[in-house]
């Protein structure tokens, strides 16, 4: 069996990841769940989950990445831009333009030939163009993540949201649902709506030949073809979208083992 | 009213430098204490400290005593200078009143009176110290004159407007139409019969005789003083830069607010003088100097001190910025024999009156003139002409000079509009992709 090498954890503002793995970066164990408030306590819980199946990971390095990073005992804190284009090119394994759409933040990296961050940009201070967005209308809605792509898939047209304000977004929709607008028109407005704000983000590097999406919407076949629409390129979806910041931490923390400095 | 002249002359000469005198030797006595990854503090700051308190303490009792008036940081102040104005630039208020973190406070007396969040957060600061009377000054004099000039932004035309309303004092207005390339002719021509117009009505006001011939004094200072300056700025090409910028936008205050005066040379000369010296036995503003920044656009007042500690512990030093070098560039065509001419030619051509060319070709020559390996932009909510054209300055920075870029959103004056959290995020980030 192969033994932990690495511990990455992405205490971001919605969730909370934590993945171990081998010295070649493949994940031994990798646990999601919904970002506590004591972040501290749910990293100790999760470590020792880790660790009472994998013994050695006790001394493995971590490196801890995401909003939450300062507040996690590890080796060195790590930007999520960094840990997010080192997670992304393991996977891609070549210079990409890498969307991240994450619970309060919308990044576009430019990754370079080894990795690096050449460039990034990030969405301001409101999350009208985040992962948030999509959450808090459709708990509104009452529609579960699973089901969205059932819904929309058919051939209804979209019916236009506005994207300026996550708040306005839910009353408006509400509005067009009392005024008898079809629901999956409602659904499939809404994910045009975010595609095109994520798509002015990342329009700053359009030049860039590949494009890699990952977190939580990556999974959602719905926001995937909205945004590849709002884009005009084809989008990979890089493989365990939301661990891909937590996998950089992890990557990141093998660097430091290798004798590299540790960074913060 | 000659009781009160000398009352004036005495705060401002006298009282002042002897309270801050009292002040710095209790501070020394204290010591600085822990250890910072910042060079040793520049002397010459009690000497500003000096320069600005007596500025606004004589600045109490100038009413009555002396002719006041109130001016945009671009208005050509020489123009009062021969009749013996107190002046108050409420922009450099604003600073004073962000740095101390009041903006939040006077803002919200402002926006209760139904001007938006939106506006310049110096624009809501200063309103909301004239509707509400408070000021970390004590008290600011009541003005017999507004100079507002356009070069800087739109905004002022309005604010000031509704200064001169509340005030019910004559406001002059200088307009510089927008500059591409360089001013034709016909607006030097019509900026300077606006310029004669001004410096009639100031005479009128302080009651005094106009005479042209008395501007030469004034922009000879007032181009010495630029020239000074950017000799205190261009210090900063050596390595390590002998301060911050950081530092910069604090001293730079005598040049935006005492332009065209003794006093404001003489403190240049002393603060150069110092500079020099610190070139010359390899003193840094940061301790370990590793990269060289520059940054665009205003400071945020309030977080000056916490953003250069944290970019100094990991050897990054701005050794450049546009804003502080805004005010080296017109001394370079001030000419006080063509003293009408030569405003109009200075202070059309001030940075935010020119086209984005003329902001990359600065951006540039700043870039390879102190060496620098990356400029982070900050986009100011508040400052919109300074902030517009940024994505494409980023750009054209890091495509012509392979250097990296960051554009950092923030607000010059108000905290309600800046997070933490994010621009933390944005700088670690921008610092990581150094390594």
């Amino acid at each position: 069996m192969t033994a932990v090498a690495a511990i990455g954890v992405d205490a971001g503002s919605t969730a909370f990841k934590l993945v171990a793995i081998d010295a070649a970066g493949v994940i031994l164990s990798a646990s999601i769940e919904p970002a506590h408030p004591k972040l501290e306590a749910q990293a100790e819980r999760l470590l020792a989950l880790v660790r009472a199946r994998f013994p050695e990971a006790e001394a493995a390095p971590l490196v801890a990445t995401g909003y939450g990073r300062k507040r996690i005992p590890a080796r060195a804190a790590v930007t999520e831009i960094t840990c997010h284009a080192r997670g992304s090119f393991f996977h891609l394994k070549r210079p990409h333009l890498l969307i991240d759409v994450g619970g309060q933040d919308t990044k576009a990296i430019r990754v370079g030939a080894e990795g690096e961050v050449l460039d990034f940009a990030m969405n301001d201070k409101c999350a009208a163009g985040t992962g948030r967005f999509l959450e808090v209308i459709l708990a509104r809605l009452a529609v579960p993540l699973a089901e969205v792509a059932l819904h929309t898939a058919g051939a209804e047209p979209a019916v236009t949201v506005s994207n300026t304000c996550t708040v306005f977004a839910e009353s408006e929709v509400v509005s067009l649902l009392a005024e008898g607008a079809p629901l999956e028109g409602v659904l499939r407005g809404l994910h045009e709506s975010l595609a095109s704000r994520v798509a002015q983000l990342a329009g700053r590097f359009v030049d860039d030949p590949r494009i890699g999406l990952s977190g939580g919407v990556a999974l959602n076949p719905a926001m995937r073809a909205a945004l590849t629409v709002a884009v005009g390129r084809p989008i990979e979806v890089v493989p365990d979208p939301q661990l891909v910041g937590a996998l950089g931490a992890a990557l990141s923390a093998l660097l430091t083992k290798a004798g590299n400095p540790a960074t913060r | 009213m000659i009781l009160r002249r000398l009352r004036y002359e005495i705060v401002s000469r006298l009282v002042a430098p002897a309270l801050l005198r009292i002040t710095k030797r209790r501070r020394s006595q204290g010591g600085t204490g822990a250890t910072s990854p910042l060079g040793p503090p520049l002397e010459s700051r009690h000497k500003l400290k000096e320069l600005m308190s007596a500025h606004y303490l004589g600045g109490r009792f100038a009413d009555g005593a002396v002719p006041v008036a109130y001016v945009t940081s671009g208005f050509p102040v020489e123009l009062l200078r021969p009749f013996g104005y107190h002046v108050v630039y409420p922009e450099n208020h604003g600073a004073l009143c962000s740095a101390r973190r009041l903006v939040p406070q006077l803002s919200e007396v402002a926006e209760r009176a139904g001007f938006s969040r939106d506006l310049c957060g110096y624009a809501r600061a200063d309103l909301g110290s004239l509707l509400s009377g408070s000021t970390p000054t004590g008290r600011l004099p009541r003005p017999d004159l507004l100079g507002c000039c356009t070069n800087i932004c739109q905004t002022v035309l309005y604010w000031y407007r509704v200064l001169a309303d509340r005030l019910g004092v004559p406001l002059v207005l200088i307009d510089t139409p927008f500059v591409y390339g360089q001013a034709p002719r016909a607006h030097l021509d019509y900026v300077a019969a606006q310029l004669y117009e001004a410096y009639a009505t100031a005479a009128r006001v302080a009651k005094r005789r106009a005479d042209i011939s008395d501007l030469e004094v004034p922009i000879r200072l007032a181009a010495e003083g630029t020239q000074l300056w950017g000799e205190c700025l261009g210090l900063s090409s050596h390595r390590p830069a002998p301060w911050t910028c950081f530092d910069g936008f604090v001293h730079m205050a005598p040049i935006v607010a005492m332009r065209g005066t003794v006093a404001c040379n003489a403190y240049y000369r002393m603060l150069r003088d110092e500079l020099s010296d610190r070139v010359a036995r390899g003193i840094g503003g940061i301790e370990h100097e590793r990269h060289r920044l520059l940054w665009d656009n205003l400071p945020i007042w309030y977080q000056i001190r916490e953003l250069a500690t944290s970019l100094a512990a990991a050897g990054f030093n701005f050794v450049c910025a546009t804003y502080t070098d805004a005010w080296a560039e017109p001394g370079t065509t001030f000419d006080p024999h063509h003293p009408l001419e030569s405003l109009a030619m200075a202070y059309s051509h001030v940075l935010l009156n020119q086209d984005l060319k003329n902001r990359l070709r600065v951006m540039t020559e700043l870039a390879r003139r102190f060496q620098v390996d990356g400029a982070v932009l900050h986009s100011d909510r508040s400052c919109k002409p300074y902030s517009v054209g940024q994505i494409d300055l980023k750009e054209r920075l890091q495509r012509d000079l392979g250097i990296k870029t960051l554009i950092l959103d923030a607000d010059h004056a108000d905290p309600r509009a800046f997070a933490a959290a994010q621009v933390e995020s944005r700088l670690a980030a921008f610092m990581e992709s150094f390594r």
